[in-house]
């Protein structure tokens, strides 16, 4: 009968104090943060001065000659002018609140379309919803913010909080597609352009304030919760996103805050950073003994753009007009293009040769790209895209047909840009910057055309020279304006079939090709099965050099579990084995070359031109 | 004179250099004073910039003389200013030039200058007295020595944008103690400066705000006054809030923030006060991120990491805000690789920052995990992090090490932590290594970590045994340090819990009773309960209670007597009831209470005590002593019935705490069976 001393009573050492703090306190907290602010808002319209649209008037909501509407209005408006001095609302009017028409049937909207609720059964993820606000958010705000309350988390509290560009799949949460990207409540994670989520921020719920930030400067998105930074959660966005919220499961509401009422963080604050970082570049701006060679620096601009994707011949004959020399030398512009190539075509492993044997070391120094190339070489094993299985498979022999998924590829058409007008939303920046061929190029991302006329493209390096110019032009901007034309018309695709994204593409594919696992042959599914465990080895490697990793641990996680499906063309992760999964890759291995080479890893003419597009001030 | 100049004569390296530099001082010694002036102002545009041209005229003997020329009030002010402004450019130069000019008595002679009422002089002189203070090797407590130096300073302070500038700079690098902190207060530093917040010069406003962070700094009483004070009818703190906005300058952003956290941590404002939670605590975490300067992000990450040190909220805002976990991840890559191959000019600065800021985010991260789990969770799984910490152990730098090691003892305050990646990563090895000839703040924190890596749990606790942990545990219980005592004892306490015979036996004898029983009498309340608990995981199962009873009992009972006679807590009697229970579980020694009617009274008064816990404890001694299933529970319930025991059990069996009344109805059961 001896009573034991249990140790570690004292102060500070393990114990559960903190934790009973944390218990008795959480749920008071919302509840008070509810009950403060679930009083009725101010009822409000979306449209000011520029009068209402179509869809306002056909939903019915404009108490027009209401005064208490008119002063709530014209607070709005003058806050967003306030926010956003340099927006001409008469060219590009700024989100006021969601749009009706754009959003899925699953929900309602109501307080003058600020307030979100969902009314669908919410049985699992086929019967997520989401809205789109009435317009897309205009280059010119610099930064751009809004925020959303939660007002209930519902059953679930599967509500996601991002930005989407139009025609994305709107019986999905934000973030799952292309071209959307959404923070979500249940498990704090972001998503972007991905079925599955990487670890970002805390989780949220009933009574939180999320704030969606897009630095349309640096092109990246950070959210706020309840006034703290989380920090940036996507970068690379592309332009003409709607701010955009999707909910899952019954009794989820939020609302909407885009500038009727103050924001709860201090957004003002982050601008004036901003705005102070610019006048400081622009004030430190060297200019000394480059004045006046103005000529030169244009050359220079126009010069490197061409280097950087690798358009060699254009570049050099640019060189020899304007008399002036090219940064890189010939054979670096050949080599990366080559190597990019072979990542598009799914020919990753080759490119992994390529790049160790032109540079050294870069790899070495890049465990990460590394590590993303070795994931997707296997992916694309699976694919049966990969040389390392290729050549294993009789059926196709490396002349013909060889690359069925690869979008660089498929034929130029004439009439594919008239698939790129659909799509509406043609942006802006396309236009001036891409000579006209490349266009055509770029749309060729489209695989769903036949692949016939492919077969000599890839007979050797030198001829496929002019080609793969192109070809790298349109596809390598992976973020580009031109490759989201290409995918609106996937969506568009997509869309009739209800089904999780990459369905279309493969079904399609499928019915040409006859997809089989890495090609279906036994040797090459050897083949990948050994390669899965050097890669699993690689990745323990990294973690006791580097320690653990989560994105590298996901990709693996994915990359492995397409080996769980009888048909991973259509299973849940099969979206992985798509091409255009290829672009965000190439990009970076790009970026890393050039980086390696004392280059910029962003062209200076692309970052001209995004400041260009943001008039700024007056 | 001739003495002046004999000493820099012995010095080989003179060349005709010094020629032309002796050529200026002798100008100095000229009989026409308009001629001394032109030299003085030959001599000042001589030695601008010129670090050796400074050092001549040192070694020469030149200060002496300007400062004579300086004090004497037959000079003319012209000639006045013009000498200190070349004191002041030769201040400017090493840090030698600062101990020549100090050594001569600088400092004395600028103050008197300032009783001079010309402007122009009084700027000059603070100009130098400026140089001169902010140097290291300035002792501060030369501004201090004359009472009427800080009032008359303050009295300075309305003269011009240049006064307020120099005197601020000079208060916020000669204030570094409680004591100099009481000065500048008492003599009215706050309200003086206040308003200089608000001043068109950035200088000026600048200097200020450094003021007031020095002056808050662990100070409740600066603190406290702070937060009241008006400047243009704003308040202070919004003031500070107002600095920290992000298009300001960063050292601007960073010491408001500073200020605010020092306010907030003397207790002047709320840790969930808006202008904490969403101002300061953002601005802090902002300044750790790697756009800013090496020295920038140490501050900023050491200030964030006492801002939050006390307040678990304010953790778990921290650990979600802008990636911090992630971000701090990063001060460990220096110097870069890239830093050494392309800029040996950048790899020096990394090298000379590494340190700083390794020691930085090991403290932020301690403080980050100091009580949330998940946080702590969210820190080991940071890249390499375990890794990070086992080799920080081990660092030359000791900041470094003491950082690591506050790093690890909060981390070991998880479960978790302690049964995966403590064990995976064997820190106890490092930490081991740490703990021998470490100086005593290491060694306190490193005893702390030992304590929670020896709980029952913890899957080091087994090798560490191995390694010979006991000695070394048992002379850190013979320390002066109560912390060190503290954690000697405690870290025992937990080794002995639910422990195999031999290690007790190990314990004791290592410890030996001798020095058990002085710490049984300690000063320190937290090393008497330790220790008791020590005595008691000793005392338990019923071999061990009968061998050590048997070896040590005599000793035992006669600690416990004292005890429980002295004055001491009730948590103290308790405990020491609780190893009486115990006692009285042994076989053989439950006789040396049976046989100790003292004890037996004592216990029989605790049992009547108005405590609930001391009651407890005594009773299920008495229970323990009648069992009924043992050797000659017959005579021992016969001779407590005679003493009166079984009516007081039945008295409490009507306790209206239930579990007293529980236990001595058990009790009361024995003697039924």
């Amino acid at each position: 009968m001896t009573y034991s001393f249990y140790l570690t009573t004292g102060n500070r050492r393990l114990t559960n104090h903190w934790k009973e703090l944390l218990f008795n306190r959480k749920p008071a907290a919302p509840e008070h943060r509810h009950r403060a602010t679930d009083g009725h808002r101010p009822t409000l319209t979306t449209s000011g001065t520029r009068g209402p649209t179509m869809a306002e008037l056909a939903a019915g909501s404009l108490p027009l000659g209401d005064p208490a509407f008119n002063y709530q209005d014209e607070e709005l408006t003058e806050r967003l002018k306030r926010l956003y001095p340099a927006v001409n609302e008469e060219e590009t009017p700024l989100p006021r609140s969601w749009s009706p028409k754009d959003k899925y049937s699953y929900i309602g909207l109501s307080q003058n379309n600020l307030r979100v609720h969902y009314k669908g059964h919410g049985k699992n993820h086929k019967d997520a919803a989401s809205v789109r606000a009435t317009h897309p958010i205009p280059a010119a705000c610099g930064i751009y913010y809004f925020e959303v309350k939660i007002v209930s988390k519902g059953r679930d509290g599967y509500m996601g909080i991002g930005l989407s560009a139009q025609g994305v799949n709107m019986n999905r949460l934000p973030g799952w597609d292309k071209h959307s990207y959404g923070y979500h409540g249940d498990d704090g994670h972001s998503f972007c352009s991905s079925g599955t989520g990487q670890p970002y921020g805390p989780t949220f719920t009933t009574g939180d304030v999320i704030g969606c930030c897009v630095n349309l400067i640096n092109n990246t998105c950070f959210y706020t919760k309840n006034g703290i930074s989380l920090g940036v959660a996507f970068t690379d966005l592309p332009p003409n996103l709607y701010p955009t919220v999707g909910l899952q499961t019954p009794g989820e509401i939020v609302d909407a805050n885009f500038g009727q009422q103050p924001f709860v963080f201090d957004i003002d604050d982050y601008m004036s950073e901003w705005r102070a970082k610019i006048h400081g570049m622009i004030a430190r701006f060297p200019i000394g003994e480059r004045l006046g060679e103005w000529q030169a620096v244009l050359q220079n601009m126009v010069s490197s753009y061409l280097v950087h994707h690798g358009y060699c011949a254009t570049a050099t004959a640019f060189a020899r007009a304007t008399e002036t020399l090219i940064q890189e030398d010939q054979t670096s512009i050949k080599n990366r293009q080559r190597i990019q190539k072979l990542v598009l075509a799914g020919r990753v492993g080759e490119a992994i040769e390529a790049t160790q044997q032109l540079y050294p070391n870069l790899l070495e120094h890049n465990p990460n790209l590394l590590f993303m190339l070795k994931c997707r070489q296997f992916v694309e094993m699976v694919n049966g895209t990969d040389s390392e299985v290729r050549c294993l498979t009789i059926r196709s022999p490396k002349s013909q047909d060889s690359y069925p998924g690869s979008p660089s590829l498929s034929p130029r058409h004439g009439a594919s840009n008239t698939h790129l007008q659909p799509g509406g939303e043609s942006p802006t920046c396309s236009n001036g910057v891409t000579p006209p061929i490349n266009y055509s190029e770029s749309n060729s991302s489209d695989s769903t055309k036949p692949h016939s006329a492919n077969s000599t493209q890839e007979t050797s390096d030198s001829e496929m020279e002019i080609e793969a110019e192109h070809y790298t032009n349109g596809v390598v901007e992976g973020s580009s304006a031109r490759i989201m034309n290409g995918t609106y018309k996937h969506e568009e695709i997509l869309q009739p079939d209800d089904n999780s994204i990459g369905n279309g593409v493969t079904a399609d594919e499928g019915c040409i090709n006859g997809k089989q696992l890495c090609g279906g042959n036994q040797a090459a599914t050897e083949r990948m099965i050994q390669f899965g465990r050097e890669l699993q080895g690689l990745n323990e490697q990294l973690c006791r050099e580097y320690g653990k990793n989560a994105t590298h641990k996901k990709m693996l996680q994915d990359a492995f579990s397409l080996l769980a499906y009888s048909d991973p063309w259509n299973c849940p992760v099969g979206q992985q084995l798509e091409p255009t999964q290829r672009e965000t890759l190439c990009s970076a291995l790009n970026s890393a070359i050039l980086e390696s080479q004392n280059l910029p890893k962003q062209p200076p003419l692309m970052l001209a031109l995004g400041q260009a597009t943001d008039p700024g001030p007056g | 004179m001739a003495c002046l100049l004999e000493a820099p004569l012995r010095i080989s390296v003179l060349s005709e250099v010094t020629a032309t530099s002796r050529h200026y001082v002798d100008r100095l010694f000229d009989p026409d004073p308009q001629k001394v002036l032109q030299g003085v102002i030959d001599m000042k545009n001589a030695v601008i910039g010129n670090n050796k041209q400074k050092a001549n005229l040192i070694v020469l003997g030149a200060v002496p003389r300007l400062l004579y020329l300086l004090q004497q009030s037959s000079s003319s002010l012209e000639l006045r200013t013009e000498c200190s402004v070349v004191l002041g450019s030769l201040a400017m130069g090493t840090e030698n030039n600062i101990k020549s000019l100090v050594d001569c008595h600088i400092i004395p002679a600028l103050l008197q200058g300032l009783l001079c009422p010309d402007l122009i002089f009084i700027e000059a002189c603070l100009r130098c007295l400026r140089t001169v203070f902010i140097s290291p090797v300035t002792p501060v407590q030369l501004l201090y020595t004359d009472p009427t130096v800080i009032p008359h300073l303050m009295s300075l302070l309305s003269r011009s944008q240049r006064t307020q500038e120099y005197i601020t700079q000079i208060f916020s690098h000669c204030c570094k103690t409680p004591e100099h902190q009481t000065v500048l207060f008492n003599h009215g530093a706050i309200q003086n400066i206040a308003p200089l917040l608000i001043s068109p010069s950035y200088k000026v406003r600048m200097q200020a705000l450094k003021c007031f962070s020095v002056l808050a700094y662990e100070n409740t009483q600066v603190s406290m006054t702070l937060v009241n004070v008006l400047v243009d009818g704003e308040l202070l703190s919004q003031v500070f809030v107002r600095m920290m906005q992000r298009d300001q300058p960063i050292e601007m952003q960073l010491t408001a923030a500073k200020c605010l956290t020092y306010m907030c941590r003397a207790g002047a404002i709320k840790t969930d006060d808006s202008c904490i939670v969403l101002k300061t605590l953002p601005c802090l975490v902002r300044m750790c991120s790697k756009e800013h300067l090496l020295e920038e992000r140490v501050e900023g990450a050491e200030t964030l990491a006492y801002l939050m040190e006390p307040d678990v909220e304010l953790q778990r805002i921290a650990s979600t805000t802008d990636h911090l976990v992630a971000m701090l991840a990063d001060y460990f890559k220096y110097p870069s690789s890239v830093s050494a191959i392309t800029d040996i000019k950048r790899l020096d600065h990394d090298l000379k920052h590494a340190h700083e800021l390794r020691q930085a985010a090991f403290k932020l991260y301690a403080s980050l995990g100091s009580n949330d789990e998940d946080i702590r969770k969210k820190i080991t799984e940071t890249e390499n992090m375990m890794d990070r910490i086992v080799s920080g152990l081990s660092e030359s730098s000791i900041k470094v090490r003491l950082a690591a090691v506050r790093c690890l003892h909060s981390l070991s305050r998880s479960v978790q932590q302690l049964r995966t990646s403590f064990h995976d990563h064997a820190v106890w090895k490092p930490l081991m290594k740490l703990l021998q000839n470490a100086p005593d703040e290491v060694l306190v924190m490193a005893s702390s970590t030992l304590c929670n890596l020896l709980l029952e749990f913890s899957p080091s606790k087994e090798p560490i045994l191995e390694s010979g942990v006991i000695e070394l545990l048992c002379s850190l219980t013979q320390s002066d340090s109560p912390a060190l005592r503290v954690n000697g004892i405690w870290a025992l306490m937990n080794m002995a819990f639910q422990a195999d015979q031999k290690v007790k036996v190990e314990i004791v004898r290592c410890l030996g009773t001798e020095q058990l029983f002085r710490l049984l009498s300690d000063p320190d309340t937290n090393v008497l309960m330790k220790t008791l608990g020590l005595l008691r995981n000793l005392l338990s199962t019923r071999p061990h209670i009968d061998q050590i009873m048997s070896s040590h009992g005599k000793q035992i009972m006669q600690a416990v007597t004292l005890i429980l006679e002295a004055e001491h807590s009730i948590e103290v009697k308790e405990q020491t009831l609780c190893i009486l229970a115990n006692i009285g579980d042994g076989n053989t020694a439950k006789d040396l209470i049976m046989t100790n009617d003292d004890m037996l009274q004592k216990i029989k008064y605790y049992m009547g005590h108005s405590n609930v816990k001391l009651q407890l404890a005594a009773t299920f001694c008495i229970s323990n002593l009648i069992w009924n299933e043992e050797d000659g529970s017959q005579e021992r319930q016969d001779k407590l019935r005679e003493m009166g025991f079984v009516d007081i059990l039945h008295k409490l069996t009507q306790a209206p705490d239930s579990s007293l009344s529980d236990r001595a109805k058990t009790a009361m059961q024995q003697y039924l069976a």
